[in-house]
């Protein structure tokens, strides 16, 4: 099974979305094999003073807890990471989490495009990125900082979306590998997890 | 958008230190790198014209400052941080003490000193406790000093007071005065702002209870580490320190000097000398 020629040489998956993207995340975390190889980091939009429920929501279902991250906390293997209310959450070199509380970036705080743009630059050609439905623009950028430095790019078929605007923004704004319903991108991953066996 | 690299970034931290004695070169990099590229951007900056005006145009450096530190706050961010505040630690601190020192120290425009001051004046307490806020930019402290804020904030700032349940409503220590919301010069009477740098400047006193929330987060953790020796320097023994609720210091080498009092408000307890 090799659909999406993928390989074993991917060190993090990393998921943005916002409105109607909670469905397919929660798809996606209870379908995921067990001992997923990678980390899968995901900054979704959410409200700014609400700290608690989220990640117990997506939890429930997750075949592994999810964790919102401290500052500074290690990136591991098989982590699965959200990041937390109001402050945005950046990948550094050496892979760790650095929280801050700059500006919002597109009206948005955590801001997509902010994760996946460190994710770009720390991971390289050795990351995927997943953007799904949402209502704004945040990720296009942080899309085309991971093609721009030869990473997989994947969004939600705008068709499946909820709201179509935020994957639609990603796709004029880079060269989008794989456009795939949350079932398709399931499959991917479960593609991927057969890879580092 | 321009990038820059890690070697050019290590060229404006350490030219920064040389001329200027301001210490960035232990900043966390992604938010360091955010901060420069967005100060080239505004003021249509190269890294080499960045560097040359660093170099040649010293009143510069002010700018720079002001752009660079992170001066996004709120008042009563984490309205539930500052239950906590008045319910469990300030009651804590008044069994030993009826006058104590509290130090903001990076305060920025003084959102937190003034929710500090509010929740004091609701305790009846305002007058027995000395504030001294500090901050790295001196900007950034005259608007702290003048205690007003633009009136499209207060919505935020009224929310959060909301939820924080305080006596009646914010509005009550302000007036609206073109387009501004002035707040009541009472509220600042007990507060000294002067510049200070956590960085590179030596603990100056001693204090019952020291606030720096999302400050150390832009700091990588050697310097964290040096910077919660000063706090524990200038904390009595039993004072109190509180972070930000995403931020923790318990792989730093004086964690077991403290004990946690509250995990999830991230407050902890000098408990040994």
């Amino acid at each position: 099974m090799n659909r999406y020629n993928l390989n074993n040489s991917y060190k993090a998956v990393v998921i943005g979305g916002s409105a109607g993207s909670f469905q397919g995340v929660v798809k996606i975390l209870s379908s995921l094999p067990k001992n997923f190889p990678v980390p899968i980091i995901m900054c979704l939009h959410r409200l700014k003073h609400v700290r608690h429920g989220f990640v117990e929501a997506l939890s429930l279902k997750s075949v592994v807890q999810v964790t919102e991250p401290n500052d500074k906390d290690p990136i591991k293997k098989g982590g699965i990471y959200l990041a937390p209310a109001n402050y945005h959450m950046s990948v550094e070199l050496g892979h760790y989490f650095a929280l801050s509380t700059e500006e919002m970036v597109n009206n948005s705080r955590p801001a997509i495009d902010i994760t996946l743009g460190t994710s770009a630059y720390v991971y390289k050609e050795k990351l995927i990125g997943i953007l799904l439905s949402g209502a704004n623009r945040d990720g296009a950028i942080g899309m085309r900082s991971i093609k721009d430095k030869k990473g997989l790019t994947i969004v939600q078929d705008p068709k499946e979306c909820m709201i179509e605007t935020m994957p639609k923004a990603a796709l004029s704004a880079t060269t989008i590998d794989h456009v795939l319903r949350v079932d398709q991108i399931i499959e991917l991953l479960s593609e991927l997890e057969m890879h580092y066996r | 958008m321009q990038d820059i690299d890690i070697a050019d970034l290590k060229r404006i931290s350490e030219l920064i230190y040389q001329k200027y004695r301001y210490d960035f070169r232990n900043y966390a990099m992604s938010s360091f790198k955010r901060r420069v590229l967005r100060i080239m951007e505004i003021k249509r900056l190269t890294v080499d014209s960045l560097l040359r005006k660093l170099s040649d145009h010293p009143p510069f450096i002010n700018e720079f400052l002001d752009e660079l530190t992170v001066n996004v706050t709120e008042m009563f961010r984490d309205p539930s941080f500052w239950r906590i505040m008045r319910e469990e630690i300030i009651p804590s601190i008044l069994l030993n003490h009826k006058q104590f020192k509290i130090w903001h120290a990076g305060c920025s425009s003084g959102e937190e000193v003034l929710s500090m001051s509010i929740l004091l004046k609701e305790m009846g307490i305002l007058q027995d406790v000395t504030i001294i806020a500090t901050d790295l930019d001196a900007a950034i402290l005259d608007k702290a000093k003048t205690a007003i804020y633009p009136a499209k904030n207060m919505d935020l700032n009224e929310k959060n007071y909301i939820r924080f349940q305080g006596n009646a409503s914010l509005h009550q220590y302000y007036k609206v005065e073109n387009g501004n919301a002035v707040f009541d010069d009472e509220l600042m009477q007990n507060v000294s702002f002067r510049r200070h740098d956590l960085v590179l400047g030596e603990p100056f006193n001693k204090f019952d209870l020291i606030l720096c929330r999302n400050v150390m987060i832009y700091f990588n953790q050697a310097l964290q580490n040096e910077v919660l020796k000063k706090f524990h320097a200038s904390l009595f023994k039993y004072g109190y320190l509180a972070i930000g609720s995403k931020e923790s210091l318990i792989w730093c080498d004086y964690s077991n000097r403290f004990i946690v009092v509250n995990t999830e408000e991230k407050i902890y307890k000098k408990i040994k000398d």
